[in-house]
């Protein structure tokens, strides 16, 4: 197994031990929008569909990176379009409940 | 690895977006923050996606801009389109279907590296491992979250549907799963076995969401979106890109913590949600 490989699980695990503690006093009226917009961030993995896409030379790759790009630009834009209708409607209902 | 004025440049910007990333979540966790932290995401979903079309891995052929370029502006018409014109109520089964798209793109994104790999001859076992991984939990978040998305539509009724042996079915394809895995990360098996894993993990996608009812669907979409952030993480161990890792790993945990959140507050424990239905007829929502 690789440095470069070790490195990235570290930077895993940190990482996963934040996502916790960076929301950890999410008001109960935010779980639905919060979940939305995480939705959207691993829209992220675009960017592996984007480099699969750059380097594919046959025509399997091709159809494979067509059909992940697709799928992975439709989870970013919708993702964060449909976050922020929700977040748009939360804020004409100011915090009534909680 | 930076060798480079070029892959400086990604790196750094890549850091730059890590720390929206991680403002924009705190920013919505708090109400009156909440939309300036979605702003705060894209701005950062913006950033990493544009210097990774500077990376020197891709070729600018015709072919590869074009499947960029146009797959997309399709995949970006289509969200938007839906994200905007959906009912209210119809937001829910619109997540789900994100999640799915984004389960598929981790899955495939990790059959196609395998396949390059596999050509050029030679695969490191954790680069396997993450191939593995990456391929069948993005498949089952991707069926797992289609059948959901379904359920949510009344596509297919939204009560628990079951048949006998269905658990027992469920674990063997757990174990199918586990055993395919094996093969790839341990033997050069070839190709033929990613696909059968894909296959089988897409299998189980579906039948574990089909015996959950629809009051339950929230906290299973929640769950599959944290399947699909792992996954996302997963493929950045293949691709070898920094960014893929942080931004999967916080959506993984914090996916992972709103999960038990929000069964919390429906008092339910998690394992109920998920194999309540196997008992109890009652749970029908």
């Amino acid at each position: 197994m690789s440095q470069e490989l070790i490195l990235g699980a570290y930077v895993f695990l940190l990482a996963l031990f934040l996502g916790v503690e960076v929301i950890g006093r999410v008001p109960s009226t935010l779980h639905t929008p919060l979940m939305s917009a995480t939705n959207a961030i691993h829209g992220i993995v675009l960017i592996g569909a984007i480099l699969v896409a750059g380097t594919a030379d046959s025509p399997l790759l091709y159809v494979l990176a067509f059909v992940a790009i697709v799928l992975g630009a439709g989870n970013v834009f919708g993702g964060f379009a449909v976050t922020d209708r929700m977040l748009e409607m939360f804020k004409k209902k100011p915090v009534e409940k909680r | 690895m930076i060798t480079d004025a070029r892959a400086a440049i990604i790196a750094v910007a890549y850091l730059i977006s890590a720390i929206l990333f991680i403002f924009g979540l705190k920013r919505l966790s708090s109400p009156a923050t909440a939309r300036h932290g979605n702003r705060l995401a894209i701005l950062a979903m913006t950033i990493a996606v544009a210097v990774t079309l500077l990376d020197r891995s891709i070729t600018w052929k015709p072919i590869n801009i074009a499947i960029i370029v146009v797959g997309t502006a399709i995949g970006a018409v289509v969200g938007v389109y839906f994200a905007r014109t959906v009912q209210m109520t119809a937001m829910p089964q619109m997540v789900a279907l994100f999640n799915g798209m984004g389960g598929g793109t981790a899955a495939f994104v990790s059959v196609a590296e395998f396949l390059r790999f596999s050509e050029e001859g030679s695969i490191g076992a954790g680069e396997a491992l993450s191939v593995s991984a990456g391929t069948a939990i993005g498949a089952l978040s991707l069926t797992g979250s289609l059948i959901a998305f379904g359920k949510l539509q009344e596509l297919i009724s939204g009560r628990p549907i079951r048949f006998p042996g269905l658990s027992a079915l469920n674990v063997i394809l757990f174990v199918a799963i586990l055993a395919l895995g094996t093969v790839v990360v341990g033997f050069d098996g070839g190709n033929l076995f990613v696909w059968l894993l894909l296959a089988v993990a897409m299998v189980l996608g579906v039948l574990v969401v089909l015996p959950i009812g629809g009051a339950d669907m929230p906290v299973v979409i929640a769950l599959l979106n944290s399947f699909t952030g792992i996954a996302a993480a997963l493929t950045g161990f293949v691709v070898h890109n920094q960014i893929l890792i942080v931004a999967g790993a916080l959506v993984g945990a914090s996916g992972g913590f709103l999960t038990v959140l929000m069964s919390r507050a429906m008092n339910r424990p998690l394992s109920n949600v998920l194999f309540g239905a196997f008992g109890a007829a009652s749970t029908a929502g």
